[in-house]
């Protein structure tokens, strides 16, 4: 009797199929010559007046090479055709785990972040970094409100923080107000800017926000960048004063603060003051946007960015949310670059470009828009990585915007997506954030 | 009258340049609902692979100028359509259906990977051309005041209103056409209808690419000079322009084109050079709260 010979092939295993992956790899690895030949294979360069063309194949060679052997090993092994279809990676169970690590993760960050000045072996060019990822954690954090609470995308964030970084350094050298009347006074005045930008925007939707508030932000800085006598121009103001310690001075000499506390006199201490100060700063933001959350205006703020249709029909006052929104995102945007002016002691417009824009969103989406811990870890990441890999300057941003891109595919909803609800009625539950509609504001 | 005409000449040439590239961020707005924020860093590397294939004639010994420029025509238009197709696949596709801020992320994720890749392969200098195309015409000397209107505007010009109506038609005509505009109003309908959904979205990207790279051509006709930078500030105009007059509009967006590139020449002309970028973003801001829905744009329905 004869077996079915029909079926065998659709029962057996799938073996890798060795050709049409070699096929695949080959497709791909064409389609980079095209892409490459021109671009890394003649160079354009210029020799006595004249462009001309250098050719570089070696290169080209090496990206095809890359590719193809690349696209072969992931079709013969990750992308192979599996004979079911293989669960998700991060199934909403995991997820729940995962969730109950950050929760023990976020202490410890915390602890670590404490303690890390007095940590033996942590030199200060380890504390000046940390400082730096934690004017990135807050923007961050005060980005979300915006984006992930209300749900309005904004990619002029850097205005405000532009805002915040010359009030203080105007106030502070041309009428010698001192750093801790100008923090909140930056504050306010970003804020009062984040409300003059949320009035024409209220009616707008979407796309149409977002390239509103890039105009809004290129706005402000070709402002900067033009008005000399005000703002010093591509130069900047320079010779921003330092903060002092509950009015102690951090110089060397007699009442300074090595004299006042007895310390033999380091630069550190001033280094280790500023990582506290911005620590300060960044928990207060996390803080008030923990709280708010579960305030009524945080409540209309996730609610408004699930549903604007629905807000309104229940009552929902859209305009002072969206404008709440926009004012206290811009409020914590202005107390980091009043920040950011004070530890660099000078601030230009060149700082306030639209990819530092990018660049906190990126943090804000990447880390996940639900979690304050994905944001805190995206930031750790994004300018750690970036500060370590310093000497390749060029090729780092190349790697920055394919990881964007990888990450973006492998985990649309960023790193840490799960959310807990912000109220609940009778258990907490954390829920993936793949089930969550957001971002339509 | 003279100097306002002569500015009105520039500011032709300018606002076709940014229509070309409009038209890239519209259709894909129209069609997909994002942002493609690669499409400027397109635009730049169309400009670049023109100077490129440009030099490589000259070195092979194809000098007669109207048969080069065509040649660099379709052949930048090729390769920068590849490009156009490349990001859409490798970008975007994965991330269709997933929530709104994704694929803006892994856009402007995109958009720094073209521009770094660009300056590293191609170094971070500004690479010149000597121009290609000379020669002009005078208007009105008869009537006492002149207007110079150079062959290299002419060609942008003409070579503008060419594609629109080579454009149009397609949109209008062709059974592409057809699956676009259906795509743009109902994809699971069109799907279900038997357009192939995805293959529609990557002829988009590659139309866009296609008019991006002419645009970067007749940049680089017109100033002379590429750089790996030029890609963001003309493509934060041209998207500009293409809200201004009413995304997902393609009329809307050659005109928003013409009128920042208006804008920005009157404005810089008469008021003040330094701040003609702030006059363009601040008329889009005024328009915007008046008109929400840009120029020539629809009226964007509401549905529970």
């Amino acid at each position: 009797m004869a077996a079915p010979a029909s079926d065998a092939p659709v029962q057996k295993a799938p073996a890798p199929a060795i050709v049409p992956a070699i096929k695949d790899a080959a497709i791909a690895a064409l389609i980079t010559l095209g892409l490459a030949a021109p671009i890394m294979g003649l160079v354009t360069v210029q020799s006595l007046g004249k462009v001309q063309l250098e050719p570089h194949w070696m290169r080209v060679v090496l990206a095809v090479a890359v590719v193809f052997v690349g696209r072969l090993v992931l079709n013969l092994t990750l992308w192979a055709p599996r004979a079911g279809k293989s669960a998700p990676l991060i199934t909403p169970e995991v997820e729940a785990q995962l969730k109950a690590v950050t929760r023990y993760a976020a202490p410890v960050a915390l602890a670590i972040a404490v303690l890390l000045p007095f940590v033996p072996g942590v030199e200060r060019t380890t504390v000046d970094l940390a400082t730096l990822v934690l004017i990135y954690v807050m923007l961050g954090w005060g980005l979300n409100i915006v984006v992930g609470l209300a749900g309005l995308l904004d990619l002029g964030y850097v205005a405000f923080y532009a805002v915040g970084a010359y009030s203080y350094a105007l106030l502070s050298t041309q009428f010698g107000v001192s750093f801790w009347l100008c923090l909140p006074l930056a504050g306010i005045l970003a804020a009062l800017w984040g409300v003059m930008l949320g009035f024409p925007v209220l009616r707008l939707r979407g796309d149409y926000l977002a390239i509103v508030t890039l105009a809004f932000g290129e706005i402000i800085r070709i402002v900067l960048l033009n008005w000399q006598s005000v703002t010093g121009g591509p130069n900047g103001i320079p010779n921003i004063p330092k903060p002092t310690f509950f009015g102690i001075d951090f110089t060397p000499g007699p009442g300074g603060f090595a004299d006042t506390f007895g310390l033999t006199p380091s630069g550190v201490h001033r280094v280790i003051f500023m990582y506290y100060l911005i620590l300060a700063l960044a928990l207060f933001t996390n803080y008030v946007v923990l709280r708010l959350r579960r305030l009524p205006i945080g409540r209309a703020w996730e609610a408004l960015r699930e549903d604007e249709i629905a807000c309104r029909s229940l009552g929902v006052n859209t305009v002072n949310t969206k404008l709440t929104a926009f004012a206290l995102g811009a409020m914590f945007a202005g107390f980091a670059g009043s920040f950011f002016a004070t530890r660099q002691s000078l601030v230009s417009p060149e700082s306030f470009t639209f990819i530092e824009s990018a660049l906190i969103l990126a943090i804000v989406v990447l880390g996940g828009m639900g979690s304050q811990f994905g944001v805190a870890l995206a930031a750790l990441l994004m300018i750690g990585g970036f500060e370590l890999f310093r000497e390749f300057e060029d090729y780092r941003m190349m790697v920055f915007g394919v990881v964007m891109v990888l990450i973006m595919v492998w985990r649309p909803r960023g790193i840490v997506s799960s959310r807990s609800p912000s109220v609940f009625l009778k258990e907490r539950k954390a829920i993936s954030g793949s089930l969550v509609q957001e971002g339509h504001g | 009258m003279e100097y306002f005409a002569q500015q009105l000449v520039y500011g032709l040439t300018l606002g076709s340049v940014y229509g070309l590239i409009a038209i890239g961020y519209t259709m894909v707005y129209g069609i997909i609902g994002m942002i493609n924020f690669a499409h400027g860093d397109v635009f730049m590397v169309g400009a670049f692979l023109s100077l490129i294939v440009y030099l490589v004639l000259v070195a092979i010994g194809i000098t007669f100028v109207p048969i080069a420029l065509l040649l660099v025509l379709v052949i930048a238009m090729m390769l920068t359509a590849l490009y156009g197709w490349t990001v859409e696949r490798i970008a975007y596709r994965p991330l269709r259906g997933s929530f709104r801020l994704a694929p803006l992320i892994s856009a402007i994720g995109m958009s720094i990977f073209l521009q770094n890749y660009v300056q590293v392969a191609q170094g971070p200098y500004l690479k010149p051309l000597p121009p290609v195309v000379t020669g002009g015409f005078k208007f009105g000397a008869a009537e006492g005041f002149t207007v110079n209107v150079s062959n290299v505007q002419l060609i942008i010009v003409l070579t503008t209103i060419v594609l629109m109506a080579v454009f149009s038609l397609i949109v209008g005509k062709t059974n592409f056409g057809r699956a676009q505009r259906a795509c743009e109003q109902d994809r699971k309908m069109a799907a279900l209808l038997g357009v192939d959904v995805d293959r529609t979205i990557s002829l988009t990207f590659v139309l866009g690419a296609t008019l991006a790279s002419v645009a970067g051509l007749m940049y680089l006709l017109y100033y002379g000079v590429v750089d790996f930078y030029i890609g963001f500030v003309a493509g934060v105009k041209a998207f500009t322009a293409a809200v201004l007059g009413g995304i997902g509009s393609l009329p809307g967006a050659m005109l928003g084109g013409l009128l920042i590139g208006l804008i920005e020449i009157f404005w810089g002309a008469y008021v003040s050079g330094a701040w003609k970028d702030v006059a363009a973003f601040s008329i889009l801001i005024i328009v915007l709260i008046f008109m929400p829905n840009g120029l020539l744009g629809r009226p964007e329905v509401e549905k529970v």
